[in-house]
């Protein structure tokens, strides 16, 4: 058996690769960002902070927060 | 997390409204929220034309949309900055904003070239003028509000909307706190009444969330533009907002609760009500038109060289795209000519 599938995740130009098992606001903790501020998409989906990461999944991150507006 | 209107399963948990929604009851709801707040501010009625200040971002496509749902009539301004900091930022914006307008069929965007009609981009007026100093965002607040003003006259929309969220009026309110701006504190609202030959300015996203926003944008398939324009780093807007997000992430519902407050204390409490704005003798631009605290010319026209201020009144009248309409040759009349 190979080893478990990780969980990719992608903001902007950043990339990660995380174990599964944890949530969608476990994840940005634990990337340091703060959940007001970003939204999850799992596979394309926007999916809701307590959705447990599964092996393999697509994440990205969509931050929310813009500014400097005129 | 599950839907609190059917059970499936929830994508976006509002805390500080204690309320997880599922993508279709998101959607529904997101509409009738705007239609509350057009009506509870009383803000503009199906009777009347809406000219929406778009940029291509989340916020204001996501405006242009919801509008459009009502059935309200609603159409588009765009100003073209002529900024491109690697990324083509107003290009790819365009871009944007031109798909929208194709999906939305009979909605007309009006678009200013500000190259095209007054020479220069928005990075090179702010070069050559005292008022960029490198950094173009007063200049290009300043035209951006002048020519919204100008085409909103011009081509008869009594009201003009902007898609600023709560995220942006809780900033700018804890700004002016911050720095005691009493003149500002004075004025901000949802609603700016009409005056002066000036549309009436409405925010109907005023109470949303700026992540509400953006799941609006993602949930509804808009295409937006994801970048920020180049010049916004390090913006003291975005600072606020990580800011009050800190303070939200611990207290749900203290952003929220911040703007609504000084909403109430303003309606209820008369807060500001009897500030007087040290009265500034206003004088039409012996150009434009529009007021200006000086006489002779306003800000905005100060900033151009004679022949541009001397062309004739045709050279700026703004592009009009029509919905639906291809504006480009389908591939079949491609293929047969
Ligand atoms: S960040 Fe500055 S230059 Fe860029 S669009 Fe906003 S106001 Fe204009
Ligand atoms: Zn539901
Ligand atoms: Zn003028």
């Amino acid at each position: 058996m190979s080893e478990q599938e990780k969980v990719k995740v992608v903001l902007r130009r950043q990339e990660w690769e995380v174990e599964p098992g944890m949530t969608a606001k476990q994840l940005l903790q634990h990337l340091g960002l703060n959940p007001q501020s970003y939204l999850v998409t799992v596979n394309g989906e926007l999916v809701s902070e307590d959705t447990r990461l599964q092996p393999g999944d697509f994440v990205r991150l969509v931050a929310v927060i813009s500014g400097g507006r005129g | 997390m599950k839907c609190r209107k059917c059970r499936e399963k929830a994508v976006i948990n509002m805390r500080q409204h204690k309320l997880a929604l599922c993508k279709p009851h998101y959607l529904e709801w997101f509409v009738e929220q705007t239609e509350r707040f057009i009506k509870k501010y009383k803000m503009f009625t199906r009777d009347e034309r809406v000219l929406v200040a778009v940029s291509g971002g989340k916020d204001s496509l996501a405006l242009w949309d919801v509008l459009l749902k009502l059935g309200y009539q609603a159409d588009g301004f765009y100003l073209r900055l002529g900024i491109d900091g690697g990324i083509r930022y107003s290009d790819e914006s365009y871009e944007k904003i031109k798909t929208f307008v194709a999906e939305h069929p009979g909605t007309q965007l009006h678009v200013v070239d500000a190259k095209e009609m007054y020479g220069e981009s928005i990075p090179e007026v702010a070069q050559r003028s005292r008022r960029g100093r490198g950094k173009p965002c007063s200049v290009c607040g300043l035209i951006k509000r002048h020519e919204m003003n100008r085409i909103a006259h011009d081509l008869g929309y009594p009201v003009l909307a902007t898609g600023h969220n709560l995220d942006d009026e809780a900033a700018v309110l804890f700004s002016n706190t911050l720095h005691w701006q009493v003149g500002y504190l004075a004025r901000q609202y949802p609603v700016l009444p009409e005056g002066n030959g000036f549309a009436r300015k409405v925010k109907p996203f005023c109470r949303f969330y700026e992540r509400e926003t953006a799941a609006y944008a993602l949930l509804a398939g808009i295409d937006y533009m994801y970048e920020e324009c180049p010049y916004s780093e390090g913006a003291n807007t975005i600072y606020y907002k990580e800011l009050l997000n800190k303070l939200e992430a611990e207290r749900p519902g203290a952003k929220l609760h911040f703007y609504l407050s000084f909403l109430r204390a303003k309606d209820k409490e008369g807060l500001f009500a009897n500030w007087e704005e040290k009265k500034v003798e206003l004088h039409a631009c012996e150009r434009c038109g529009q007021p200006t605290s000086a006489p002779g010319l306003c800000a905005f026209c100060r900033l151009w060289p004679e022949d541009v201020l001397n062309k004739p009144s045709e050279a700026f009248v703004p592009l009009t795209l029509i919905g639906g309409l291809k504006t480009e040759p389908s591939e079949e009349n491609a293929t047969t000519s």
